[in-house]
């Protein structure tokens, strides 16, 4: 009987702590191996979704669930938003975050739908200090390989990546740019970049 | 005397980018971005009226096969520049395999025309004036946008023309009408490229906001990329700007 109960309680234990990490997703200390480890499962989810032969359209959808997964949204869109984000208000913020989620997806979304036919392989992790680096290469019919970073971290207080470095080419750097331009050219005003997100990517 | 004058025109021309050079480290500046932006409407006129559509023409014209074979042609003849380059940078593996890369391709490859060393897995390795001055300890300098050529820095425009000019051992031997087909297979090799990073360039181009410092920035982090120009990684940080 005591053993029993021993096991029991040992299951309990158990299953508390697979429903914490459910609850509130990945609990582990991000280190060199739970890095690559959820690169594994980002290129993995990737490779599946171009893999599936899903039209454009639906590819994109899933692509902004990858996106929600994986992806620190909320940091790149804010650094995206350059200095405008300290003095948007929370609820500008907020509305502008959500939009930039779809934009995301759908432009990074066609990006990948080139990449049909092939797939991405993680080749090894860097400790960077602050950050994780996972290299990966793309394995391309008739073109050359190239080089994918991911760059993961865990100071959002979950383990997500905050960039993807396409043979050099940043995406947070270029989304800087790109929001950048969008809010000069209306004049700073970060409710019309919003709404404009909406059809933009 | 030429060869003279070479080595004068290349040690000035190392003062003149050093001196010019921000610290290594520092990102390049912009400071002629008015100028750079007025080049950079004249580039994207040339590629929307000549460029893009050409390419288009071309590639739909010309057979896969002979494309390749242009483009291999002009590749091969730019090989011995490249070998110069590997020595210069004492690189002595690329210049052997560059070497025997022009070698193969220029007689089993029949002048160039097809690439039988990339079946035996000799690739080029890719190289250039720019890549030497940097292994000289030469920074990139301030960015510029070169007409025709298009997104730069000081030291890769500068060398562009010392690749050119002085570091050409083709151009400096080959007579016409040989020399002649060489501008013409760089003519096609361009309009191959063109169509075949299309998507790509097209997005840069004329699917961004503001396509000046968007193609800024893909040149200049692709270009530190291929040079593995570490001590220029200027990626941002997202969360030490809100901490």
């Amino acid at each position: 009987m005591p053993n029993l109960n021993k096991t029991s309680i040992a299951r309990r234990t158990v299953l508390t702590g697979l429903a914490s990490c459910l609850v509130a997703g990945p609990v582990f200390a991000l280190d060199k191996r739970t890095a690559t480890l959820l690169v594994d499962q980002l290129v993995g989810e990737i490779n599946a979704a171009i893999d599936s032969g899903m039209s454009e359209t639906k590819l994109i959808g899933r692509f902004e669930g990858i996106f929600a997964e994986y992806a620190d949204v909320n940091i790149i869109a804010r650094s995206a938003l350059g200095p405008a984000a300290r003095t948007a208000t929370p609820a500008e913020l907020e509305a502008y975050v959500a939009a930039f989620r779809g934009y995301i997806a759908r432009k990074y979304g066609k990006r990948f739908h080139e990449f049909v036919g092939g797939k991405i392989v993680v080749t090894g992790t860097s400790d960077r200090g602050k950050f994780y680096e996972v290299m990966a290469v793309t394995e391309l019919r008739g073109s050359a390989p190239f080089e994918v970073a991911f760059r993961v971290s865990d100071r959002s207080g979950q383990n997500l990546f905050f960039d993807i470095i396409i043979e050099g080419i940043s995406l947070l750097s270029s989304e800087r740019v790109e929001i950048g331009a969008l809010l000069d050219a209306r004049n700073g005003d970060i409710a019309k970049l919003t709404r404009d997100l909406a059809r933009l990517g | 005397m030429i060869e003279r004058l070479s080595i004068f025109a290349v040690a000035s021309l190392v003062m003149v980018v050093s001196a010019c050079s921000p610290r290594q480290g520092a990102v390049a500046g912009d400071p002629f971005e008015r100028v750079n932006r007025g080049t950079h409407a004249f580039n994207k006129g040339l590629d929307r009226t000549i460029l893009s559509p050409l390419s288009k023409t071309y590639t739909d014209v010309v057979p896969d096969p002979v494309e390749n074979s242009v483009s291999n042609f002009a590749s091969n003849l730019s090989l011995p520049g490249k070998v110069v380059n590997n020595l210069l940078q004492l690189d002595l593996s690329s210049a052997t395999r560059n070497s025997a890369r022009f070698v193969l391709n220029s007689t089993v490859g029949l002048a160039g025309l097809f690439d039988p060393s990339k079946k035996i897995g000799l690739v080029e390795k890719d190289t250039d004036f720019g890549e030497t001055l940097q292994g000289w300890g030469v920074a990139e300098g301030v960015y510029l946008e070169l007409p025709v050529f298009g997104p730069s820095n000081l030291r890769d425009g500068l060398a562009l023309f010392v690749d050119m000019l002085l570091l050409d051992p083709a151009g400096q031997i080959l007579k016409p009408p040989v020399s002649e087909y060489r501008t013409a297979s760089n003519m096609g090799a361009i309009l191959q490229k063109r169509q075949i990073y299309g998507a790509q360039i097209d997005d840069v181009l004329y699917g961004s906001a503001d396509s000046y410092a968007q193609s800024r920035l893909v040149y200049l982090q692709s270009r530190r990329f291929e040079l593995k120009d570490i001590a220029n990684d200027a990626y941002i940080d997202p969360y030490a700007e809100f901490e």
